[in-house]
């Protein structure tokens, strides 16, 4: 390759004759590939009769799975599910901020105390928690209000107080709070140092900069593991048997599945509408993950891509232009 | 005789058993530039982060317009700062880092008024206006709406100036603001910050070029090994530098 000089600026030279390469857009022959094609008609013959076998095997019972897959009883306890994770996820995540803010706040009693936290509830298993917090009224039969040993103002009897779903909604939410600290102090720590400064140096406060400057930009880090908690959550909650508690989805349906001796269809209606839930927050978690990706990338949006062009001149990037030939 | 902007007296400051600064004596006046040239690892940037407390100091006394900074004195007895007091001290005092800084997840013009509206609680209006004049100043008008990693280094850097001025600081710091640039951007920068010299701006600024300090700066402190080896006017000391270390740096970068 040389350089030679044409009137305007300098030019590189590629092959023999400059002047006959075509400026116009590649329309290059695209690269074949047959070995995709190949595993794709596999995996289509596998799922075909996989799909096939399913259909005409007596043992599936699709029967029973359509009679039941809309029953009230079923839908309701779908919706036990829903509400058990809304609350105990919700419940992980504000405590799981609050838990990994302070385990990096410069007091060191809010640190060893979520140290201490972490310690306990991440370091047994959550069905012996969830059995714990079942056995609650029995270990502890009275809450008392006041100053120990001194006087109290309240006198709680822990059976009446704590329904077992509440129950199993603290049990659930300790537990995960624990694992949402760790991933949120990730976020948190993913943040370049340098971004916390330069908001101190502007006046702002600890509390300022880490709800306005780091946590934000920690989201992008702690969004991905958070869905993949969340639907964990959906899933963890077939434990709270353990409290018991069992008006949620697994259970119910186990118990429909004792009541008529056919326990597959109904395994397979619940595995239906966990999968359907976890669908639903699969896109969900996209839409999230793209939201608070603004700003990480050099891509433009087709909207600034626009208005650049639209700054050079070019014809049919005009918004009402259309595209010109 | 008016206080001055800033005054240092033998300040020092301690990384463990590292001295970094070995007592530091300043002066800079209202309205005076001052550049602060040396190797690295002499202390230039830990002095900078001293005055807006950033770094805590481990001696000496440093005042920015008359008052104590990081400290409260009651009697002979030194108190430390609530937070909140510090803060309110870094306000006025505008900082620009070597490698800017911006936040990532917010235009140019959400960086300029993020600060205004959170901590002066400027209502978003007039937060927003100020900022357009801040970015048209700066030659940034047309790229309100870009984010950080889309603009290039000299223009990321021309945001985070302005950024710093929307608080109206009564001084402004700057850290090696140009070294991070490639050699074609450096110019704009420094014409910024030119401009803003010739606005009467207080400065104090970390550089390697030479070139800024003798044109602008009113006063150059050559510092090495935690001390100032030597001040004075800019031209003096670039032509004629009487200490052999400042001689043996000058010889190396310019």
């Amino acid at each position: 390759m040389r350089i030679r000089q044409h009137d305007g600026p300098a030019v590189a030279e590629v092959g023999d004759s400059p002047d006959l390469v075509d400026p116009e857009d590649i329309h290059a022959v695209p690269l074949r590939r047959p070995g995709r094609v190949l595993a794709a008609v596999i995996v289509v013959v596998l799922l075909a009769l996989f799909v096939y076998g399913a259909a005409t095997n007596s043992a599936y019972d699709w029967q029973t799975v359509g009679k039941y897959l809309f029953d009230q009883r079923v839908s309701q306890a779908a919706f036990i599910t829903l509400l058990l994770t809304a609350y105990a996820m919700t419940g992980a995540i504000i405590l799981g901020v609050v838990l990994a803010v302070m385990r990096l706040s410069p007091n060191p009693v809010l640190r060893w105390v979520s140290w201490l936290f972490l310690w306990v509830f991440r370091g047994t298993p959550v069905y012996v928690q969830l059995v714990f917090w079942g056995l609650i009224s029995t270990i502890y039969q009275h809450l008392d209000l006041g100053v120990p040993f001194v006087h109290q103002f309240a006198h709680i009897r822990t059976s009446s107080f704590f329904s077992y779903f509440w129950l199993a909604v603290i049990g659930l939410t300790l537990n995960e709070a624990a694992y949402m600290a760790e991933i949120v102090r990730a976020g948190i720590t993913s943040v370049d140092e340098g971004q916390q400064e330069a908001a101190v140096a502007l006046g702002m406060s600890w509390s300022q900069t880490m709800g306005r400057i780091v946590l934000p930009q920690a989201m992008r880090v702690i969004i991905p593991p958070t869905g993949n908690e969340l639907i964990s959550m959906l899933k963890t909650t077939s434990l709270v048997t353990a409290v018991p508690y069992s008006f949620e989805l697994y259970s119910r349906t186990r118990d429909l599945a004792i009541e008529t001796f056919n326990p597959i269809p109904l395994l397979l209606v619940a595995s239906a509408w966990y999968l359907l839930f976890t669908s639903i927050l699969m896109v969900a978690q996209f839409y999230l993950e793209r939201y608070f990706a603004r700003g990480a990338s050099r891509t433009m949006s087709a909207r600034q891509l626009q208005a650049l062009a639209a700054a050079q001149g070019v014809p049919g990037a005009h918004p009402f232009g259309g595209e010109q030939r | 005789m008016t206080e001055p902007m800033v005054r240092a007296q033998r300040v020092r400051k301690q990384f463990g058993a590292l001295e970094v600064l070995k007592g530091i004596d300043l002066q800079v006046d209202r309205g005076e530039v001052m550049c602060l040239i040396g190797p690295s690892g002499s202390g230039k940037s830990t002095f900078l982060r001293c005055i807006n407390h950033l770094e805590r100091l481990t001696g000496g006394r440093l005042y920015v317009d008359g008052e104590l900074v990081g400290y409260h004195q009651r009697g002979d007895k030194l108190h430390e700062m609530h937070p909140r007091d510090a803060a309110r001290q870094r306000r006025d005092i505008g900082m620009v880092f070597q490698r800017f800084n911006l936040f990532p997840h917010k235009t140019a013009l959400g960086n300029i008024i993020e600060a205004p509206m959170k901590v002066q609680r400027q209502k978003r209006n007039v937060a927003v206006q100020r900022g357009k004049q801040l970015l048209e100043r700066v030659g940034m008008a047309e790229k309100a709406d870009a984010y950080p990693a889309q603009l290039s280094g000299g223009q990321q850097q021309r945001v985070a100036i302005a950024r710093a001025l929307a608080m109206n600081p009564k001084l402004m710091l700057f850290d090696e603001p140009t070294s991070a640039l490639d050699p074609e951007l450096v110019g704009e920068v420094l014409d910024v910050m030119r401009q803003l010299a010739q606005d009467g701006m207080t400065m104090i600024v970390v550089t390697h070029e030479m070139g800024f300090a003798r044109e602008v700066a009113d006063s150059l402190v050559f510092m090495d090994d935690g001390v100032v080896v030597e001040a004075g006017h800019p031209r003096e000391v670039l032509a004629n530098p009487q200490h052999q270390r400042t001689r043996a740096f000058l010889s190396k970068v310019l």
